[in-house]
């Protein structure tokens, strides 16, 4: 951290999921919530885990191991909602485990366009670099999709 | 000056003064020699023109300015109310109605100037002068300023012109009642005077010792705030006479000079509702004040900026029911302090009372805040006569537009979405209801048809129907077309009851009129209409009867935020249905359910009830169930019933309705959520989109 290009960095709160590190734009983030119960919305994609109650607000969860298309696990203490808001959308992801806030200068991302045909690669739009470890940076506009083939699916 | 803060109130104001002209020239219309409705229209003409010159509207206050050429013509009897002038007028009206619509979208009033119009004005006016009614028109306008208070010393006095409004009037001239003075008073300050608002504390105070100030000039707040050179001029009510004063307020330091004339009230003229008026509108809006105040001033002064180019939704309010509001808040306050008052030795009694009040005052609260939002149907109302009007002449027919329940108040959201079905449905009415006059005599019906539009409450809904007693809707003609269309098979199409034929009409581009005219007929219609009204969580139901006429009956929720609702379980899932669309609920064993063309069904007291199986269509996990006996709520959907089979009934409750949020929008069949006494969510059910 000697070297900080203040004026090319941002923020990123760090997750986990499953073993990978995935990180969003602070700017877009809320709060970040403790599990709590959500209702079961029908006729939406699997991954749409339901509503929750967050101080009177309905905010749908998203549950991004389903949507990552990973294995399902137990919810643990450290599971947490993730409440973003952009573009007048407000909906929680539920991840892991919450780690730390990152600075990541522009040069440290590095554009993935073709290492893996996974579904997943399609919500990614760079990975950044700390040291050794690796950050997934997440494309939120493409995480709200959600209409078009999803719905279709049931 | 910066206006922008007063474009609301302009807006707002402007629109109320065009209604009561649509208003007020329908009437003239009908009765071209009531002076009293000339009066008002006169005097909504000069308010118009005052205001808008005020803001800087100079186009608008030009043609108010020739329009009221016109009504002082028509005031001194110099020309007559032809329908042509009146004709004239409602254009006046209209382009009026433009500027007002581009200054609440862009901010400025646009660049028409409607030059035709204020050339049709002017011809008039000048037909009447060239028989010498210049002069007595200018002789009338002096005795109308007369009326509005000044008195002629003022005029005298330019920095000191003080035009009292109607409130103030009334004041004076009830003082004036009780023989009491109403003076002029101005005071000029020593251009030394240092702290001039300090020293204008001092005269107020010592002018209030004798008497009431009912007027300054400046403001009070202006002088407070040093904004005023070294005079200000007020108008005091007092028993004393002039020399008291004059007296009291030379003995202050740093007076230069003192003038005080006694004013001139004229006898109150003034029909007392408008009194009513004016007074209410200053209650509630303060700024109300200073936009006429300023009003005779500016006229001149029309080069004032508005920067603002969009304005906000707003909804008047009673005073009344802001102080409801007002109070049950400190009810709350109070029954705060008590529960933080409240400890663990206090018995249960004691908490039980306080959480009882605590409700008690919560739904009041409620009902008080839905009160403030809620707005009389006459707002969208009182726009529909003129529009009759225009259709029946373009139509050539004669049409009278009875309205009643004006007064049936709705929801601000649902009276802003209201409109448009209401003029497809009233235009509907003109143009294939109502039969051309030969035809209506030749029936044995009256010349004149007749449009009924009715609102009133029935239970939690509010209902509004459009009622024409024209030529009703020919079923035979809607079934020629369903065929045509091939919507239904020919052979089938005889079976159908008359209601199903009917909801044909609803369906997208089903037009029966022969040939289309400028008003209705494209067929795009009643599908709008019954989707705008489905949005608004009502029906739309017709009757109808050849010859006689047809009904529309629309029925629309009271509110659309909070709701009674039936909680139900399925599966492990809480429901709520909205109270309004179920009608009752029964148990049924599993052998009841029978099949029909592969729905199920069951009897109810002779009725075949289709089945809808929640679980099934809302995807709910399956548990295991104990019970043989099944409940099943049936709710109406219009006039027509279905099941819902539920596992368990949880009770009743109100709910207050919340959006699933943009992310989940849309979802068939779910209305939205609810968050539940323990915190949990509930989803609201669409009764309408899960009936079958």
């Amino acid at each position: 951290m000697e070297e900080r290009a203040n004026m090319e960095s941002k923020q990123y709160v760090v997750f986990k999921l499953g073993k990978e590190d995935y990180g969003l734009d602070i700017q877009k983030v809320t709060t970040i919530e403790r599990m709590m119960p959500a209702a079961r919305v029908p006729k939406t994609p699997d991954y749409i885990k339901g509503v929750i109650n967050l101080r009177g607000e309905i905010i749908p969860v998203m549950d991004l191991r389903k949507k990552f298309g990973l294995p399902p696990v137990e919810e643990t203490d450290e599971t947490r909602i993730i409440i973003l808001k952009f573009d007048d959308i407000t909906f929680g992801i539920i991840v892991d485990e919450v780690d730390e806030v990152l600075d990541l200068t522009e040069e440290s991302i590095e554009n993935v366009s073709s290492f893996s045909n996974d579904v997943s690669m399609d919500y990614i739009y760079g990975v950044g670099k700390v040291g050794d470890r690796i950050v997934t940076l997440l494309n939120l506009e493409k995480l709200t999709d959600i209409d078009e083939e999803d719905k279709q699916g049931d | 000056m910066d206006m922008s803060q007063y474009l609301e109130i302009f807006i707002d104001e402007t629109k109320e003064h065009l209604q009561s002209l649509n208003q007020s020239l329908l009437e003239l219309e009908q009765n071209p020699d009531d002076t009293s409705v000339l009066n008002e229209i006169f005097r909504v003409a000069h308010t118009l023109k005052g205001m808008s010159g005020t803001m800087g509207f100079t186009k608008m206050a030009k043609l108010t300015h020739d329009m009221e050429n016109v009504l002082q013509a028509l005031r001194n009897n110099q020309i007559k109310a032809t329908s042509k002038l009146v004709d004239l007028l409602f254009k006046c009206l209209d382009a009026l109605e433009n500027y007002t619509d581009n200054i609440v979208n862009t901010g400025n009033e646009g660049s028409n100037e409607y030059n035709d119009i204020i050339k049709e004005l002017n011809d008039i006016v000048q037909t009447k002068s060239s028989d010498g009614g210049q002069q007595k028109s200018s002789l009338s306008g002096k005795k109308v300023s007369d009326l509005d208070g000044t008195s002629k010393e003022e005029n005298q006095h330019p920095t000191a012109a003080i035009k009292l409004n109607q409130y103030e009037l009334n004041v004076a001239a009830k003082a004036r009642e009780m023989n009491m003075n109403v003076f002029k008073i101005t005071v000029v300050l020593n251009k030394g005077c240092v702290l001039k608002s300090a020293r204008a504390f001092i005269i107020f105070q010592t002018l209030e010792r004798h008497g009431e100030i009912i007027r300054s000039e400046p403001k009070v707040e202006d002088i407070e705030d040093e904004k005023f050179d070294f005079e200000f001029t007020v108008v005091c009510v007092t028993k004393e006479n002039e020399e008291v004063f004059i007296k009291d307020i030379n003995g202050i330091a740093e007076v230069d000079e003192v003038i005080v004339v006694p004013i001139d009230i004229p006898e109150l003229k003034t029909s007392t509702v408008q009194n009513d008026d004016n007074y209410e509108r200053e209650n509630v809006q303060t700024g109300g004040e200073e936009v006429h105040v300023q009003e005779e001033k500016s006229e001149s002064n029309t080069s004032s900026q508005v920067h603002k180019t969009k304005t906000g939704k707003t909804v008047r309010v009673d005073i009344d029911r802001l102080d409801v509001l007002m109070n049950l808040v400190s009810e709350l306050i109070i029954i705060k302090t008590r529960l933080a008052g409240l400890s663990g030795s206090d018995n249960a009694q004691t908490y039980n009372e306080t959480i009882e009040y605590l409700d008690r005052i919560t739904t009041s609260l409620n009902d008080a805040v839905m009160k403030v939002r809620m707005v009389p149907v006459e707002m969208v109302f009182n726009r529909f006569p003129r529009m009759i009007r225009d259709i029946a002449r373009e139509l050539g027919k004669e049409i009278q537009l009875n309205m009643s329940g004006v007064e049936t108040e709705l929801d601000r959201t649902v009276i802003d979405e209201i409109g448009d079905p209401l003029i497809h449905l009233l235009r509907n009415s003109a143009d294939h209801g109502i039969e051309p006059k030969e035809k209506r005599l030749a029936m044995g019906k009256p010349a004149v048809g007749h449009i009924n539009l009715r609102a009133y409450q029935d239970g939690d809904n509010v209902v509004i129907e459009v009622e024409d007693d024209g030529q009703g809707i020919d079923v035979e003609k809607v079934k020629k077309k369903v065929v045509e269309k091939g919507l239904v098979k020919k052979e089938i199409v005889n079976t159908l009851s008359q209601k199903d034929i009917i909801d044909f009409l609803f369906k997208p581009s089903f037009s029966t009129s022969d040939n289309i005219t400028n008003i209705s007929g494209r067929g795009v219609g009643l599908d709008v209409v019954k989707t705008k009204i489905e949005q608004l969580g009502g029906v739309v139901e017709v009757e109808t009867e050849a010859g006689k006429g047809s009904k529309f009956i629309i029925r629309l929720p009271l509110t659309l935020a909070i709701i009674q609702a039936l909680l139900v379980m399925v599966g492990n899932e809480k429901y709520a249905i909205p109270l309004s669309s179920t009608k009752e609920i029964i148990k049924v064993t599993p052998e009841q359910i029978k099949t029909v063309q592969k729905q199920e069904v069951i009897l109810l007291r002779n009725m075949v009830v289709p089945i809808v199986r929640l679980d099934k269509i809302l995807e709910v996990p399956p548990v295991e169930r104990k019970k043989k006996d099944m409940t099943v709520v049936i709710v109406k959907k219009g006039e027509k019933l279905s099941g819902f089979l539920v596992d368990s009934l949880i009770g009743q409750q109100e709910i207050v309705i919340k959006s699933l949020g943009k992310l989940l929008s849309n979802i068939k069949g779910i209305a939205g959520a609810t968050i539940l006494g323990d915190g949990n969510v509930a989803l609201i059910l669409d009764v309408n989109l899960l009936a079958v």
